[in-house]
C-alpha cells in the first residue's frame, strides 16, 4: 500500500472518505509505484481484465435472447445469428473473446514463468492465477456446450466421462453430473447456471490476484527486488495506464481481425450441427486453448491414469514456486534456465499441435515424448538447475546499469537482446 | 479466566463446544444434501427406463441402433461368420475376459450399449481392425462380440439388461 497518508482536497472527499474510504483506494491505485522498466509483456493483466469484462458483457445479453433447452438451444443460437440486432456481432465477439481471453492467459502465464513471477513473496498471486486459469477452463467447456451442436454434445460426453475414470464411485458421480444417464437436458441447463455464475468467481478472484500482487507490488524484467517508492518507480499513472491502453489498443486490432473477418477459424463446422446422440463425429477435437493437455490425455494407454496425467499437467503449475530452487527470478540472469524455458514453449505447442491430430502411429510417439519431457522439466530439470546452475550477476537496481560505470553492463545488455527475440 | 488458561484438562466448556460443533455440522450437511441430490437423475428420467423394439424385420448381417435412456443401443444380427469369429477367440488373449456365450445368451442376436467405454463416444458398426465397431474418437477396436481389443478403452462394450418379449420384439431394461 501507499506509504504517504492521503487526505482528500474537497470538504465533501474528506467527509465521505472518512466513512467509505474509496478515495484512499483510488489515490493507491493511481500513484501505485511500479517500476520503471516493465515492457510490453506487463500489459496483458490489463488485457485480461478487458476480456473479462467484455465476456460478462456480451455474455450478459446473449442471456437475454438464449433458450437452455435441449429442444430450443440450437435454434436459439441461429435466431441470435440471424434475428436478434446485432446479435451475429455480439455472438462472434463472446465466442471469439473466449479464445482471445486463453490467448492473453497464455501470454501471461509465460511471462510470469520466464521472468520467475511465482517466486518468493509472490506465490499467492500465483496460486490464485491458477485457480483463475481452471476456472476460465470450466467457464469455457461449458459454454461450449450450450449451443447444442455435435461437437457442443460430443465434447460435454467426453469430458464428463473423464469423472467415470475415478474408481469405484466415477459412475455415480458422472450420472450426478447429467442428471440422467446420458448428457441431455438436465445437463445442458446446469451447464448454463454454471456458465453464467463462473465468470463472477473469477471477477473475486481477479480482486484478490489484484491485491495480493499490490502487497509486494509487481515483478519486473530485471527481477530484483526494488524499493517502493524510489527512482525505480514510476506511478501507475498516468505511466503505465498510457502503455497498457496502447497494448491493449493493438491487442483490439487482433481480436477485431477474428471476430469481422474469420470469426469461424477457431471454432468447428461440426458444431453447426445440430446435437445427435446417436451419431459420434468422425474427429472429436475441444478448443484450441485446451488441446495441449488433451494430448497428453491421449498419450497414456490406461484411461485412469490419463486423467490423472492430464490433472497433473495442471496442478504441477501450482507447485512451481517450490519446484524451482533457484533464487534468481529473472531468465535474464540465468543462461542455462533461458534455454529450457524456450524448449519447455515449444514442447508446448508441439503438445497443442498433436492433440490436434488423431491419436495413432507418429503422432502418438511425438505425444508421448512430448508429455515425458512436459513433466520432466517441472520435476528434474527446474530442481535440479536450481542448484546446479552458474547465474550471472544481478545488477544493484534498475537504474544501476543504465546510468553506465556499472560491471553490469552486460547484463543490461543481454536483457534487450532477450526482449528482442521473444518480440 | 486466566486462572483457568493453564489448565489443560477437557472440561465441560470444551464438551459443550464439540457437541454445538457436532450438532451444527449435521444441521449444515442436512441442509446441503438437498442441494447435493437434486442434480441426480429426477423421477421422469427414471420412469423412461424400458424400450420395446420391434426386430421382425432385420435379416442376418444387419444391425438397429436404438435410444434407450438417451443411451444407444446397439441390436445386431450376427451372421454364422461373424458368430464363429466371435467365439474362436482365445479367452486369455482378451484385455477383458468375457465369452461371447456369456454375452449373447442367443447366439444371433448382440444386443449392447452403443457406447465406448473410453470416454464414451459411440463406435461405428462393421469397422475396425476386428470387424466388429471402432471407436473414432481415440481408436478404440472392438471383436464381433463387443469386447475390446486394441485400444485405450478398459472394458468391453456393456450388455444391457434386456428379453425377448416374443420372436419379434427385444424388451431393453
Amino acid at each position: 500500500m501507499s506509504d504517504h497518508e492521503y487526505t482528500p482536497s474537497s470538504k465533501f472527499g474528506k467527509w465521505f472518505n472518512d466513512r467509505l474510504p474509496l478515495l484512499t483506494l483510488a489515490n493507491h491505485l493511481t500513484d501505485y509505484p511500479t517500476p520503471k522498466n516493465l515492457n510490453y509483456w506487463w500489459t496483458f493483466g490489463g488485457i485480461l481484465t478487458f476480456c473479462l469484462i467484455t465476456q460478462i458483457v456480451t455474455g450478459l445479453v446473449l442471456a437475454m435472447h438464449y433458450i437452455a433447452h435441449a429442444d430450443m438451444a440450437f435454434s436459439s443460437v441461429e435466431h441470435i445469428m440471424r434475428d436478434v440486432n446485432y446479435g451475429w456481432l455480439l455472438r462472434y465477439v463472446h465466442a471469439n473473446g473466449a479464445s482471445m481471453f486463453f490467448l492473453a492467459v497464455y501470454i501471461h502465464i509465460f511471462r510470469s514463468l520466464f521472468y520467475g513471477s511465482y517466486k518468493s513473496p509472490r506465490e499467492i498471486i500465483w496460486i490464485l492465477g491458477i485457480i483463475i486459469y481452471l476456472l476460465m477452463m470450466a467457464a469455457a467447456f461449458m459454454g461450449y456446450v450450450l449451443p447444442w451442436g455435435q461437437m457442443s454434445f460430443w465434447g460435454a460426453t467426453v469430458i464428463t466421462n473423464l469423472f467415470s475414470a475415478i474408481p469405484l464411485v466415477g459412475e455415480s458421480i458422472t450420472t450426478w453430473l447429467w442428471g440422467g444417464y446420458s448428457v441431455d437436458n438436465p445437463t445442458l441447463t446446469r451447464f448454463f447456471t454454471l456458465h453464467y455464475l463462473i465468470p463472477f468467481l473469477i471477477l473475486g478472484l481477479v480482486v484478490l490476484h489484484i491485491w495480493a500482487l499490490h502487497v509486494p507490488g509487481n515483478n519486473n524484467p530485471v527481477g530484483i527486488d526494488i524499493k517502493k517508492p524510489s527512482k525505480d518507480t514510476v506511478p501507475f499513472h498516468p505511466y503505465i495506464v498510457i502503455k497498457d491502453a496502447f497494448a491493449l489498443l493493438m491487442f483490439c486490432i487482433v481480436f477485431a481481425l477474428f471476430v469481422f473477418y474469420q470469426p469461424n477459424i477457431l471454432g468447428h463446422a461440426d458444431n453447426y450441427i445440430e446435437a445427435d446422440p446417436l451419431v459420434t463425429p468422425a474427429h472429436i477435437v475441444p478448443e484450441w486453448y485446451l488441446l495441449p493437455f488433451y494430448a497428453i490425455l491421449r498419450s497414456v494407454p490406461d484411461k485412469l491414469m490419463g486423467v490423472v496425467a492430464m490433472l497433473s499437467a495442471i496442478l504441477i503449475l501450482a507447485a512451481l514456486p517450490w519446484l524451482d530452487t533457484s533464487k534468481v527470478r529473472s531468465a535474464v540472469f540465468r543462461p542455462l534456465f533461458r534455454q529450457f524455458y524456450w524448449i519447455l514453449v515449444a514442447d508446448v505447442l508441439i503438445l497443442g499441435y498433436v492433440g490436434a491430430m488423431p491419436a495413432e502411429g507418429l503422432y502418438l510417439l511425438i505425444a508421448r515424448v512430448a508429455t515425458a519431457y512436459y513433466f520432466a522439466h517441472f520435476l528434474i530439470i527446474l530442481p535440479v538447475l536450481g542448484w546446479k546452475e552458474k547465474t550471472t550477476p544481478l545488477p544493484l537496481s534498475i537504474t544501476e546499469p543504465v546510468l553506465g560505470g556499472s560491471p553490469n553492463l552486460a547484463a543490461a545488455r543481454s536483457d534487450e537482446k532477450i526482449e528482442k527475440t521473444i518480440k | 479466566m486466566s486462572d483457568q488458561k493453564d489448565e489443560k484438562k477437557t472440561n465441560r466448556r470444551d464438551f459443550l463446544f464439540t457437541a454445538t460443533a457436532a450438532a451444527g455440522a449435521v444441521g449444515v450437511g442436512a441442509a446441503v444434501w438437498p442441494l447435493v441430490d437434486q442434480m441426480n437423475p429426477d423421477a421422469s428420467v427414471k420412469a423412461l427406463a424400458s424400450t420395446e423394439v420391434d426386430v421382425s424385420s432385420m435379416q442376418p448381417g444387419q444391425s438397429l441402433t436404438v435410444l434407450w435412456r438417451g443411451k444407444p443401443v446397439f441390436i445386431k444380427r450376427r451372421t454364422d461368420d461373424e458368430i464363429k469369429k466371435a467365439r474362436a477367440v482365445d479367452i486369455n488373449d482378451l484385455k477383458h475376459p468375457e465369452k461371447d456365450e456369456d454375452r449373447a445368451k442367443n447366439p444371433e442376436w448382440l444386443v449392447m450399449l452403443g457406447i465406448c467405454t473410453h470416454l464414451g463416444c459411440v463406435p461405428l458398426t462393421d469397422k475396425g481392425d476386428y470387424d466388429g465397431w471402432f471407436c473414432p474418437c481415440h481408436g478404440s477396436h472392438y471383436d464381433t462380440s463387443g469386447r475390446i481389443r486394441k485400444g485405450p478403452a478398459p472394458t468391453n462394450m456393456e450388455i444391457p439388461k434386456y428379453e425377448f418379449v416374443n420372436t419379434n420384439t427385444i424388451k431393453i431394461g
